[in-house]
């Protein structure tokens, strides 16, 4: 899966606020990136497992977010909700590579490749 | 001589104390333990208050502490134990002979028992200018006054004397804004503790705080014409000062016993049962000598207090043997502990263990196998452990190689600290303060059912004096009840921390925190920056104390209040623009109507609260949608916000035929003085124009309700999940009372609620009295907090729709990053 991934440049960190996130519209989904405060980018599927909740409107505290819905808390590492709740955020691959943030993504969500 | 009282004798006794501070009270407690109807019991003390902890003078000075907490007995316990109190009201003579004592204001009290408990008076070193304005010692309330007044002030102070007094008292104003320089004559500070490294250690660490030690300082004189403006060195040094505390030790007072002939030396020469040369009058606390020692600590105090308690009642007693005494340094982060005699020299040997990196020295001097004395800097665990080795001379020789590593190393008890003090003997003493032993805190708590801190506290005195012990006694607790016991007296704001709300409002205060590391940092967090509990309590709690300094944290706040809409179940957000007292107009419909229709925004509805709301807006919207209802008039209604919700009202004297009072018009008002503020949680207001209160004002957090004469303004109403019909505060007359008394009630509950408290909970935790003391009854507060209010307000009141709309702020928050284009 990973060997196919298709690697897209969106921006650079620093146009992420620290503690906070920013979104890339792919054509199937949308992506949450973070910006931890020690500067730090992870990436998931804006999407709580729970109900759908936008997670990159949540609060962003050490390496965890939690959904601005129901408060379910998630690692940004590897997208597993923390504590007594069950489910798991879908975790997305990036990097930083000279300042700028690089997302791999899906043929689909690359829009290489149509649904159905 | 032959005297008969006027009045027909009592049954009881008649005891007078002389004296309401620590030692007094103790020792009226342990008689009232022992044998509560025996005496009637008068009580004289010269400071016009209760009898409180003078030990936590030095949390009071630093603000961690405030007056209530530090009462020991309130009125009540005085009413409950029929003791009659004179506070304010010195004994100026007694009369051996009638046996009566004189009181300043002159009343004359008959006694059968009398104890002295006159404490000591702080020494002044008599150089030219001790008598200035605002040279003060560090004794009582009065002089912490003094000091707060000052430091209010800001500016630089000195104290004379690097004591443990002196230390604390830098430490306070230090803390309280000043600029301190510390003056001590000898070669380190506080001698009589610490040997000279621990000194060093000490000096550096208050250096580290921006505090100014000189060591080997005479002062020759202090400066100034009416007020003090500094302090002169033997050396010729000037040292300015705006404020100057003699903070140079303690001398028994023994004046009142030496005036009337009783045997005087240092202080009140007492036997081991307390009793003075007079067989009728009994002496306990600082003011006596006792075998040659006086003592200027409340260990001893209190064993005293035993011993005269056991004697008055008549209980068999070994009487009072002398104390061997330890010490604390009371400032919070450094940790100090000393006791015994360290001097070493002699037959003695020392065991030292030094740690750099962690700021760790201790030494312990050990003689004939036996600890003599220790001294601990940095890490104190262990200073029970080796004070209780020392007072019961247990022979260490075979402890001796790791004795430096503490109980947990010795002990073999794993570092548990609950095996520790399963592991310890039941005389191990628990509480230094009270001498309060194990087994004593065990039983209590077996055969009074205790289950809390506070209920020990109550009927063991163990941890109700400094309190360093009360993570023991919490330890003893679950030790002695296993599950039962859960420790929740204190409950911490999340699990980043162990402090709770209040501790930390008051810390920001008190420390000057002004931003979230910095509290993070002092407050010792446990996490790196917080969580989604912890961030938006403490943005809440820094913009509460710092209006118009602090810079509000976006990435702290909840997402409805970082983008001023409420997020929805499906991501889009709602949109409710403020109208004012729930009027509005053609134009503004007008708008809102074509916002719906230019957005495509699919229901719109009429809220609770009298205004409208859009649903179901796009977040990349919300800018737009702002924009355009701002250029209609309308403002964000913070419909989203802890903060000033909606003013309901009904439409009173303008139309109603009932109405007595122009409703619609003081609800405008309210409004507009009270919209953008930052609260604890959200608030809503109402205000009915007469007492048929269509606008149910009496389920809201402030609601006013007009008469015939006036307004009646009720609080702490809430219609949420747990209905609770407001109480009424007051009534007023003008509408100008009404603002006043409308701006110092949110302002109390701004300073004092819990983050997440609605105006509900916090008036039944702290009950509407509370409330009326401060907003009612005392005018010059209530126009401090309408003051301090309407301060805050001045940089409050921005519309964050037209920040956003036109002004560019957080742009961020309303566009993706970056969009992946189709093929």
């Amino acid at each position: 899966m990973t060997n196919n991934l298709t690697w897209v440049e969106v921006g650079p960190a620093a146009n992420i606020p620290q503690q906070g996130a920013r979104t890339l519209q792919t054509q199937t989904d949308r992506i949450a990136i973070f910006r931890t405060l020690d500067d730090q980018i992870f990436a998931l599927l804006d999407r709580c497992p729970h109900k759908q909740g936008p997670l990159a409107q949540g609060i962003v505290h050490g390496h965890f977010v939690t959904c601005p819905l129901h408060n379910m808390v998630f690692s940004l590492e590897t997208g597993e909700a923390q504590g007594p709740d069950d489910g798991c955020a879908a975790k997305v691959e990036c990097k930083v590579i000279d300042g700028m943030v690089r997302v791999g993504l899906t043929e689909l969500q690359a829009g290489l490749r149509h649904a159905g | 001589m032959n005297h008969v009282p006027a009045n027909i004798k009592a049954a009881k006794s008649r005891l007078v104390v002389i004296g309401n501070g620590m030692a007094g009270m103790r020792t009226v407690e342990e008689i009232l333990n022992r044998a509560p109807d025996k005496y009637d019991i008068t009580v004289f003390g010269a400071e016009p208050r209760v009898n409180y902890n003078r030990i936590m003078l030095s949390p009071l000075l630093s603000g961690e502490k405030n007056f209530d907490e530090i009462v020991i007995n309130t009125p009540e316990w005085y009413r409950e134990n029929n003791i009659h109190l004179y506070s304010g009201d010195p004994v100026v003579e007694i009369d051996r002979i009638r046996k009566v004592v004189i009181s300043k204001s002159g009343t004359e009290t008959e006694y059968d028992r009398l104890l002295l408990a006159t404490g000591s008076d702080p020494i002044i070193i008599p150089v030219p200018g001790h008598k200035l304005s605002g040279v003060v010692t560090f004794r009582d309330v009065d002089d912490v006054d003094v000091m707060l007044g000052a430091a209010a002030k800001g500016g630089p102070a000195v104290v004379i004397g690097g004591g443990l007094l002196g230390l604390e008292a830098a430490v306070g104003l230090q803390a309280r804004g000043m600029d301190v320089t510390v003056l001590h004559l000898a070669g380190h500070v506080m001698e009589r503790q610490l040997d000279p490294s621990a000194g060093y250690l000490l000096a550096q660490e208050l250096e580290r705080r921006g505090i100014t030690v000189i060591t080997e300082a005479d002062t020759a004189e202090i400066v100034g014409t009416e007020t003090v403006t500094g302090v002169r060195l033997k050396d010729g040094r000037m040292i300015p000062a705006d404020l100057v505390v003699m903070a140079v030790g303690i001398r028994p007072n023994g004046r009142l016993a030496a005036d009337t002939g009783i045997a005087v030396e240092r202080g009140i020469v007492v036997d081991d049962v307390m009793t003075t040369s007079d067989p009728a009058i009994f002496a306990v606390g600082e003011c006596v000598q006792h075998r040659g020692q006086c003592y200027g600590l409340v260990a001893p105090l209190f064993e005293m207090a035993k011993s005269c308690a056991d004697h008055l009642t008549e209980i068999a007693t070994d009487g009072y043997a002398g104390s061997v005494t330890s010490t604390k340094l009371k400032v919070t982060g450094v940790d100090v502990f000393s006791a015994g005699d360290f001097s070493g020299g002699g037959n003695t040997e020392e065991i030292v263990f030094r740690d750099a990196g962690r700021g760790v020295y201790k030494r312990i001097v050990l003689e004939d196998g036996k600890i003599k004395g220790a001294v601990l800097y940095g890490d104190t665990t262990d200073g029970g452990w080796y004070f209780q080795l020392m007072k019961d001379g247990q022979d260490v020789s075979e402890l001796r190689d790791t004795l430096a590593f503490g109980q947990a190393f010795a002990g073999g008890s794993a570092g548990n600290p609950l095996d520790a003090v399963a592991a310890l003997p039941d005389d191990a003493e628990i509480c230094g303060c009270n001498g309060v032993c194990k087994g004593s805190i065990v039983s209590a708590i077996t055969e009074k059912g205790l289950t809390t801190l506070d209920e020990v506290k109550g009927h063991t005195k163990a941890s109700a004096s400094c309190g360093s012990c009360a993570g023991l006694v919490e330890n003893l607790l679950a030790a002695t009840l296993g599950g039962d016991y859960q420790a929740a007296t204190v409950k911490p704001i999340c699990t980043c921390t162990d402090h709770d709300h209040d501790s930390v409002r008051r810390l920001i205060i008190a420390k000057g925190l002004k931003s979230m590391p910095a509290i993070m940092q002092e407050l010792e967090w446990k996490s790196s920056d917080g969580c989604h509990v912890c961030r938006p309590a403490l943005n809440y709690y820094l913009l509460a104390a710092w209006p118009g300094e602090y810079v509000d944290h976006g990435a702290s706040r909840f997402i409805n209040e970082r983008v001023h809409a409420n997020i929805q179940k499906d991501g889009t957000y709602s949109v409710v623009p403020r109208m004012w007292g729930g009027l509005t107009n053609p134009r503004e419909l007008r708008a809102i109507a074509d916002v719906a229709d230019k957005f495509d925004i699919p229901t719109v509805k009429v809220t609770g609260g009298q205004r409208i709301d859009l649903l179901g807006v796009k977040k990349e919207d919300l800018p737009a949608v702002w924009a355009d209802l701002n250029a209609a008039g309308m403002v964000s209604g913070h419909a989203y916000g802890k903060s000033l919700r909606t003013v309901k009202t009904c439409v009173g004297q303008e139309w109603c035929r009932f109405g007595t009072q122009m409703s619609m018009s003081m609800g405008v008002e309210l409004e507009k003085m009270t919209w953008g503020s930052w609260m604890p949680h959200k608030f809503k207001m109402a205000v009915s124009g007469c007492p048929r209160n269509c606008a149910e004002a009496t389920i809201k957090d402030f609601g006013v309700v007009a008469t015939d004469g006036g307004w009646d303004l009720h609080v702490g109403g809430n219609g949420g999940i747990h209905v609770r019909a407001t109480e009424l505060l007051c009534k007023v007359t003008t509408d100008e009372e009404v603002k006043e008394y409308c701006g110092a009630f949110i302002q109390l509950y701004r300073e004092e609620a819990r983050y997440l408290e609605r105006t509900a909970p916090w008036i039944e935790r702290v009950g509407l009295k509370h409330v009326q003391e401060r907003v009612v009854d005392d005018a010059e507060n209530r126009k401090a907090l309408f003051d301090r209010f309407m301060i805050s307000q001045q940089t409050a009141q921005k519309d964050p729709w037209a920040e956003r709309a036109s002004e560019g702020v957080d742009a961020h928050e309303f566009k993706p990053l970056s969009m992946v284009a189709a093929e």
